[in-house]
Parts: structure tokens; C-alpha cells; sequence
């Protein structure tokens, strides 16, 4: 081959979810620590390509990333009949820890942004013992609604170039464009309501507020990072979240915005690489029976 | 005392007026602005439109054909119907043309988020040529020459 091949390895794993089997597509590379990426709502594991791709990381870590079913190479699962898609606190957390079971992680770092980063509260508040570390990327207990959702998914407006241009807005102006298209190029890929579907989670069933405050972060560090140009989950939003739980590590990422890890991945890595070589260092430590 | 204060409050006045005009001056340029960019003017190009754009006290009456402003003039015109209206502060106006702009002026969402702006009417035309607004919206970011205080 003369082409440059890129490491990252896609395949499928068949999961049981709510008992039914579902073809999960998740993509990986490198060995070690597994660390598990959720992407946002209404968009797909690309957003961490920048990611799977870094040699560095690489060494230390098996970075992973799946589709979740709807998204991308996960095809809707094969009973499903057409009837409106609908993410809840409980479909996904089952639906993250289905996924570390089936591939047999050890004690994963789960790292979600948007959608991803609220989960991963959650995964915090019922099941810190399963994880190495948690990483909340825009992420925070709850968030004020800034549009109404039933726009995303009606016969009478393109819902791609919709989706995407109310994101839009939430890039940070200094992203690059080639990436900030890129980004946005998935929200136009979405398929009818599972950007609007996500959203149920985030909007309705999803509000964690009351319920942070039990996050043992001793059992399981958590780490959130914000965009200081993410006015949907602003870093106030993070920043009070945090102030509940006592140990969380905030960091607010300049120059960035909703989407950090695809919007601007080298701005991205100067914020994420202390966190993850932090999460090596504590890991070496357990290992060696200094931490334990 | 006293005419110390008469002083800043003029100069208050006179940063708030020299604002309101550049922003005024700033809408009046976007159709002509939007001329020259031929590709915005085609990802708007199923749309026909009469909207309220602008600053909030003194917004202009658009006329939008086939992406193309062809009447932006004062409102209101005499018993003219307008199917939506995006209305921000002048000053939210200044923050969003500027290049970068500050986080949380940086999108039209994130001024009607923060107050700063008014979404009203119908807003199918808004929303089913969402970036196409954005965009037109932006087009003086480069120009604008006027800082916030």
C-alpha cells in the first residue's frame, strides 16, 4: 500500500440491550488503559478520530469509540418498527456498561462529551466502582433549554441542515473550518429524530440535579473540562455542578466550544493530555500497590 | 462634582449614539455585502421572506427574494407584514461583529439565550434557513470597526 493508512480499526460487536441483540460499531486503537469515548447527541464516534489517532496516547491507553445505536455504522436494532426514538438515563447507561462487558474492558476510563459528559455523571452517581476515572466534557447536572426541539425532526424542514445550524453556533469562533465542517457534517448526516431523540435524555429524563452531590470522587476521579464558548452547557453550568461534588477537577478550555475533541483537536489535546497522563500516573500508582 | 459627572453621562451618551449609528450604518451595508457573496446567496435561494431585522428600538423592514435582499428600509413601512423578527441591543449587535467575537455574543441563539435578542412571529422561515441568517447576520463582522466598552 503506498496510501497512508491510518491505525484505527473498525469493527462490529454484537451487545444484548433491553433484551434485544444490537450490532454496536465501535472503532480503536492503541493498548492499555481502555478508554471509552462517547460522542454527542446526534452525531457519531468520528468526532474522535483526531483522538484514536494520536500516537502518544496510543501507548498508554486503548483509546475506543463507538456509534450508539441509531448513529452512525449502528444501524437502528433489527426488531425496531419505525416508532419515535427515545434516549433515557436508563437505555444509556445500560447501553455504555453492555458495551464495556461485551468487549471485556478492566475498569474503563469513560470519557462522553455533551450527552456523553451528563452520562458519565450519572455512570459517577450508580457505578463509580466499574470505572478508572470519569471525564464529563460540556458537562453539567442540568442545562437551560435554549430552543424548542420539535424543529429538529417535521416534514417541513430539512432536518441535517437544521440540526447542524443550531450547532453551529456552538464552535467556538476560532476552530479551525475545515474541522468545524467536519463537525457539523454529521449533524447533517444525522438520521430523522435521533439528534431530537438524544435530546430526551439530555432535556427531560436526564436532569441530575439533587443527585450529584452522592458522587464519591475517592472511589472514582472525575475530571470535567468545558468550552468557554459553549453557551449551551456553559462553564457556569460545569462550574456549579462541580461545587457539589467534592474532589471533581474542572478545568474551562479556552478558544473552544461544544465540541472540543472534533472543533479543534489540537486546541483540545493541550487541555486533555494532563488529564489522561494523570489518570496513567494514579493507574501506575494503584498497580503498584502505592494507591491502592 | 457636578460637571464632572455631566461629563461622563455625555460621553456615555455619545459612546451609546456613535454605537446605534455604526450599527445602523453596519445593516444598511448587508445587502449590498451579501451581493458579493454569491454562495450565500444560493444556500438561500428557496427563500422569499419579509422579516424585522436589526437593533431592537429601530429594526429594518427586509425584503428577502431568492436569498437576495432586494428592500432593506426602516420600519415600519405603512401597514407592511413581516412573517418573523430577530431584534437585538445595539451593543449585542457590536459584540456579535466582533472578530472573534466574545463567548456567549458569538451566535444569534446565544444573544436570545442571554436576553440580548427577541425571536418573534413565525418562525419557519427562520428556522428552515437557519445558517443562512446566521451567516447574513455575521456579515460585518469584519468591518465593524466600533469596540464594546
Amino acid at each position: 500500500m503506498s496510501g497512508h493508512v491510518e491505525p484505527i480499526l473498525g469493527r462490529y460487536v454484537h451487545v444484548e440491550i433491553g433484551g434485544e441483540t444490537h450490532r454496536i460499531y465501535f472503532e480503536e486503537n492503541g493498548a492499555g488503559i481502555p478508554l471509552v469515548c462517547l460522542h454527542t447527541a446526534g452525531s457519531d464516534g468520528r468526532q474522535w478520530r483526531h483522538l484514536l489517532t494520536d500516537a502518544e496516547f496510543a501507548e498508554n491507553f486503548r483509546i475506543i469509540a463507538f456509534d450508539l445505536p441509531w448513529h452512525g455504522k449502528s444501524n437502528p436494532p433489527a426488531g425496531w418498527s419505525g416508532e419515535e426514538y427515545q434516549l433515557t438515563t436508563a437505555r444509556y447507561t445500560e447501553t455504555i456498561r453492555a458495551f464495556c462487558k461485551a468487549l471485556t474492558l478492566d475498569r474503563p476510563v469513560v470519557m462522553g462529551c455533551s450527552i456523553g459528559g451528563r452520562i458519565v455523571l450519572n455512570l459517577a452517581i450508580d457505578h463509580a466502582a466499574e470505572f478508572r476515572a470519569l471525564i464529563g466534557l460540556e458537562a453539567a447536572d442540568f442545562q437551560a433549554p435554549w430552543y424548542d426541539t420539535t424543529w429538529l425532526n417535521r416534514p417541513d424542514v430539512h432536518g441535517g441542515e437544521v440540526c447542524a445550524a443550531l450547532v453551529s453556533g456552538l464552535i467556538a469562533p476560532q476552530s479551525p473550518q475545515a474541522a468545524r465542517t467536519e463537525t457539523l457534517w454529521a449533524y447533517k448526516q444525522g438520521g430523522p429524530g435521533v439528534f431530537k431523540g438524544d435530546l430526551y435524555f439530555y432535556r427531560v429524563d436526564g436532569d441530575l440535579r439533587g443527585r450529584v452531590e452522592t458522587i464519591d470522587t475517592k472511589v472514582c476521579p472525575l475530571f470535567l473540562l468545558t468550552g468557554e464558548y459553549d453557551f449551551s452547557c456553559t462553564p457556569e453550568d460545569t462550574r456549579r455542578t462541580a461545587a457539589a461534588i467534592g474532589g471533581a477537577s474542572v478545568t474551562i478550555m479556552e478558544q473552544l466550544g461544544h465540541f472540543p475533541m472534533s472543533e479543534n483537536p489540537e486546541q483540545f489535546r493541550r487541555y486533555i493530555s494532563p488529564v489522561l497522563g494523570e489518570i496513567l500516573k494514579q493507574s501506575m500508582q494503584t498497580k503498584q500497590g502505592v494507591n491502592v | 462634582m457636578e460637571r464632572a459627572s455631566g461629563h461622563t453621562s455625555d460621553r456615555m451618551t455619545s459612546f451609546s449614539d456613535s454605537t446605534d449609528d455604526a450599527v445602523t450604518t453596519a445593516f444598511a451595508d448587508i445587502p449590498a455585502r451579501l451581493e458579493q457573496t454569491p454562495a450565500l446567496i444560493a444556500s438561500g435561494r428557496f427563500l422569499d421572506c419579509e422579516c424585522l431585522l436589526g437593533p431592537t428600538g429601530h429594526p429594518f423592514h427586509a425584503s428577502i427574494r431568492a436569498g437576495r435582499i432586494v428592500a432593506l428600509v426602516p420600519a415600519p413601512v405603512l401597514m407592511r407584514s413581516w412573517r418573523f423578527s430577530y431584534r437585538a441591543q445595539p451593543a449585542a449587535w457590536a459584540e456579535y461583529w466582533q472578530a472573534p467575537p466574545r463567548a456567549g455574543w458569538h451566535d444569534l441563539l446565544a444573544l436570545t439565550k442571554r436576553g440580548e435578542a427577541s425571536l418573534e412571529g413565525d418562525l419557519h422561515p427562520f428556522m428552515s434557513n437557519l445558517q443562512y441568517f446566521k451567516d447574513v447576520l455575521a456579515l460585518p463582522r469584519n468591518y465593524f470597526a466600533i469596540v464594546p466598552s
